[in-house]
Formats: structure tokens, sequence, C-alpha cells
């Protein structure tokens, strides 16, 4: 039977929704699913991951060089238990993580590689969005052994009912990082993550500054208990970080509710939250692509829309 | 210090594009091509290093057929000082074009790989990772600053990752990948783009290049995505959080 190794990603002791869902998606891949973790002191982490549903085991390499991630030691690492467990099929969720080692997953076992992939068919091959998700790609792996990043959005994440056996490995006596970890300078935040919210409040070029996200979007992201987000525009316009991007080049979300404020809706930015369940857009250019997927669109001056539906939600909270 | 930067021909990306009714590829009549936005940073960074080092060359290089000379050009107009074209009249995927790469490196002995985080084409962000890997170096993909110690032999990275931003140092050779935010790239100037033309561009035969004949992945169908069909026109807030709330039940 065929293997499949699901790097699970931790952060602030918690497994994030993106590992649950490429924890489905190997599910559709088919074969044993072996549940990886790496880091030091992971008991809970590898708890947390042994629940995931589908999860027949989980090995843990608790070692003090894994402290801190880096590219070319979780790589070794991976690497390591992949071939230990003769697994064919690497998986990582497609998060900046993901995205930076699986490539050296990939080189290092001689696989082809498929990034971000949305979609598993019944003959082994994968859909995934390239073009800005402009184009959807059909894509087969022709190597043996496969690595693929799962799109967050993509799948239902795994459920957290199951409970599989935890096993420890060590990582190998040689191995060593090139990299040297000098600091994460976390963004501060009260509000949900960008890619587990339920709801997500977006700002793009139509905020004129990034006072404006401050003055004018936030109370409204709060009231409203969203994750805030950002068209890349904004972002490029210097007006709020990289991390709030949503889009192709950024984040990819697909929240319940999704209300974008001031974006015009380039195809790049779509391709990060067309999948939203519900899509609010506001905007004063009754032409802006934005409400060609908006399930609720208004027209109107966002400066002067944006602090009426704070108040306006206040009272049907209050209510 | 001798910088390589891979560049790759894109289309342009306020195109709008239109899948080929057989699904083979895209319709590029009329679209016009230009450097990824991602490798146009590349390119940038690698400027402000040579001018804030004096000493470094900027080595472009592109893989494609000749029309790939138009994005170089650019490059050498931008500043970079020469390039290398290898030619390929097919498609590479990423394991075959870091090959291609590989050889370029050995050949060049760059002590820094500066590429985009990924072509806006494809997307497949694994080009830079790859190069790496096969290398043994290390990497600081999804850069937002680029630092070097006084004696220019490491280099400390800011990356852009979830929920904040990493800094990791390594000492050169490396690879570093850019992100957004890194730089803001110049246009090519007039007098830069008189000098390009007598700069060194050469072509190397994919051949002679050390490419592996097979692809390890293949694109075999393209398909538009699915269209989200527009809803409804409020008129008001008002209306609006009401919906939200009774229809929705989102608030």
């Amino acid at each position: 039977m065929s293997k499949v190794l699901v790097y699970i990603e931790h952060a602030h002791g918690k497994v994030p929704k993106a590992s649950a869902v490429a924890v489905a998606a190997a599910g559709q891949v088919g074969g044993e699913i072996v549940a990886l973790v790496l880091g030091k002191g992971i008991d809970e982490v590898a708890t947390q991951a042994a629940a995931l549903s589908g999860v027949t085991k989980v090995v843990a390499v608790d070692d003090d060089r894994l402290e801190n991630y880096l590219a070319d030691i979780y790589s070794t690492a991976t690497l390591q238990i992949a071939e230990a467990e003769g697994a064919d099929t690497v998986i990582a969720a497609a998060t900046a993580i993901g995205k930076d080692f699986a490539p050296r997953v990939a080189q290092k076992m001689g696989a082809g590689m498929a990034s971000e992939i949305t979609a598993v068919n019944e003959d082994g091959t994968v859909v995934r969005p390239i073009y800005a998700g402009n184009v959807l790609a059909t894509t087969k792996i022709n190597t043996e052994k496969k690595v693929i990043t799962v799109r967050g959005t993509a799948f239902e994440p795994a459920a957290a009912d199951g409970s599989a056996s935890v096993e420890k490995a060590d990582l190998a006596a040689d191995a060593a990082s090139k990299m040297r970890f000098v600091n994460f300078e976390e963004t501060k935040s009260d509000r949900p993550q960008l890619a587990d919210a339920e709801i997500v409040v977006s700002g793009g070029r139509g905020l004129k500054s990034g006072e404006n996200f401050t003055e004018v979007l936030e109370p409204l992201v709060d009231t409203m208990g969203a994750a805030m987000g950002a068209s890349r525009a904004a972002v490029d316009a210097g007006f709020v970080p990289n991390d709030l991007q949503v889009g192709q080049t950024g984040k990819v979300v697909a929240p319940q509710l999704y209300v974008a404020v001031g974006i015009s809706g380039a195809f790049q930015h779509l391709a990060g939250m067309k999948d939203s369940k519900v899509i609010v857009a506001i905007n004063k250019d009754p032409d802006a692509p934005i409400f060609s997927v908006s399930d609720y669109g208004l027209v109107a001056d966002l400066f002067t829309a944006v602090p009426e539906m704070v108040t306006a939600v206040e009272k049907v909270k209050s209510a | 210090m001798k910088i390589l930067v891979p560049i790759k021909r894109v289309p342009d990306p306020q195109t709008n594009i239109v899948v080929k009714p057989d699904g083979s590829g895209i319709a590029e009549d009329n679209v016009k091509f230009v450097i990824n936005p991602f490798c146009e940073i590349a390119i940038e960074e690698a400027l402000r290093i040579k001018e804030n080092q004096g000493d470094a060359e900027v080595i472009l290089i592109s893989i494609g057929d000749a029309v790939c000379q138009e994005q170089l050009r650019t490059g050498l107009a931008m500043g970079a000082d020469r390039a290398i074209l290898v030619v390929a009249d097919k498609l590479l995927d990423p394991a075959t074009t870091t090959e291609v790469l590989a050889k370029i490196v050995a050949d060049e002995q760059p002590e820094l790989v500066m590429l985009g985080k990924q072509s806006i084409d494809d997307d497949a962000n694994q080009t830079g990772q790859l190069l790496a890997s096969t290398l043994d170096w290390p990497q600081a993909t999804f850069a937002s600053k680029v630092e070097f110690s006084d004696d220019k032999s490491e280099v400390s990275v800011t990356r852009e990752v979830d929920g904040g931003l990493e800094t990791i140092a390594f000492n050169l050779p490396g690879i570093v990948t850019t992100d957004l935010r890194l730089n803001e790239p110049r246009y090519a100037s007039l007098p830069g783009i008189m000098k390009a033309r007598k700069k060194e561009l050469k072509e190397i035969p994919l051949a002679e290049a050390g490419a592996s004949d097979s692809l390890q992945v293949e694109t075999l169908n393209l398909v538009p995505p699915a269209v989200r069909e527009a809803g409804k026109t409020v008129e008001t807030v008002e209306e609006l959080v009401e919906l939200l709330h009774s229809e929705a039940k989102l608030i």
C-alpha cells in the first residue's frame, strides 16, 4: 500500500487549519497517512496531529536543532522520515513554510512537485490554479515519488476525532543547517488569523492611506470580529504590510463572509477570495469588477458607508 | 560579488488571460510580454547591491526562445552587466529549469543567486528552492529586506512569512527569492537602453545546458475557472446589514 507523509505545521503549540486541510487532501491521494511533526517541545502538537481524522500514525522529531524553522534542516528531517517510512508522497500545506521547504524535499527525493493544488482527480492527476487563478491546470506528476502542497481553502479540513499512535524518531546526528535564525517579529493582533477567520474585511486603494485603514476600516473589522485583509494595490501603495495581502501572490482565503471595501477587484485579488461563501463589495465605482463576483454590492463612498455600517452592525448585534 | 539573476518572460499581469478552446495553452495573440514582476524586483535588488558595494557584477539569465532577448535587453538597460540566453524551443518544468540554472552556476560561480519568488504564469514558486537544494546552498525566500555584513561574507534577509517578519542569516554563497515589498524596480533610462545594445548577450543551446529530456511535471489541460454569478445590488448600508443579518445570517 502506498504511503503519504503529511508535514504538520504548528504555531504557538497549535496545528493550523491549513495542515488539517493537507491531511484531507492526503486522504484523496490515497494510501496510509503518516503525519510528521518537527520542532522542540512538540508533545502537545503531536497529540493534536494524532487526532486528525485519517492519520494512522504520527512521527514526532523533537530536537534542539529544530527549535526554529529553517528550510534546509527541515527538509533534511522530512526526507529522513520519508525514507524511513517508505513514503512515496510527501504533502504539506501551501503556507509560507510549506512553499519554502517542500521543493527542497522534492529535489532530494527526485520527486516531481505540484504546487498549491486545489483538487485531486480519480486518475491521480491534480488541479492547480495558474495565471493568478485565471486558469485551472490539470497537472500530472510523472515521477514515482511525488511532492504536493495544498491550498488551504481547497478541501474540508480533516476532523479532529481520530486517535493515532505517536512515535518518536531521532534526527540524524549529522543533520545541520547552513542557516541561522535571527528573530521573528510577530504581527501583534488580537484579531483572528486571515487564513482561519470566519469573516474577513479587506481594504483596497480606495482607502487612500494607511491612516484610513486604522481609522476607517479597523472599527468595522473589530465590530464584525473579523480578520483584516488588503488588496495588493493597498500593499504596493505602502498602506499595510504584505502579510495582509489577499490574492494569488498573497494569501488565499475562503471565509463565510468576505467584505471588500474600496477594492476594484483585479484578477489577482479575485483569485484570493472568490471561493468565499458570501461576498460583500462596497465601492463608489459601479463598474468595478468586484461587483461581478459579489453577492451583495453597495455602490457608495466608503468614507460614508463604512462608519454607517459600524453603527448598523453594532445595533444588530446589541438587539 | 557576482550576482546571477534568472528571469522569465511572462504575459503582462494586466493582460486578460484567455484559455485556447482546446485547452492546450493560453491564447497569445495581442498579448504583451514582460519580465515577470518578481524577477524585475530581483534585478533591481541586484543592481542596488552593486551600487552599494561598487565591485559587483550582475548577470542575467533566461531560458526560452529567441524572443526572450527582449526581456534580457530590458534588464541590461536597467543596468545589468551581461546576459545569457539558453535557447530552448520547448517548455521546461521547474526541475529541468533548475538543472539548467545549476549548470550556469557551475560555469559562472556566483556568490549570490537572486530570483523572483514565483512567476506569474505558472505560479509554481519552486525554482529558487530547487536550485538551493541542488547546490546544497542556504536559501531565503520571500525577501523584504536584504543586508550584508561589513565583510560581505554573510547576508541577513528579512522574510515575509505567515503572521509576521522573520529574519535569517547565512554565509554566501546562497539563494534569495524576492517578495513584493523588497523594492520598487527602476525604469530603464534612455542612455541605459543605448548602452544595453552593446552589452554581451550570449546564447547557449539547450542541448549544451544540461537539462534532462523528460519532464517531472506535465500540464495536460487548461480550463478557465467557473464563473461566480453576481448577486444583488443594495441601496443603503441599513439594507446591506439587514440582509447579512436576516438572509445570510452572518451577523
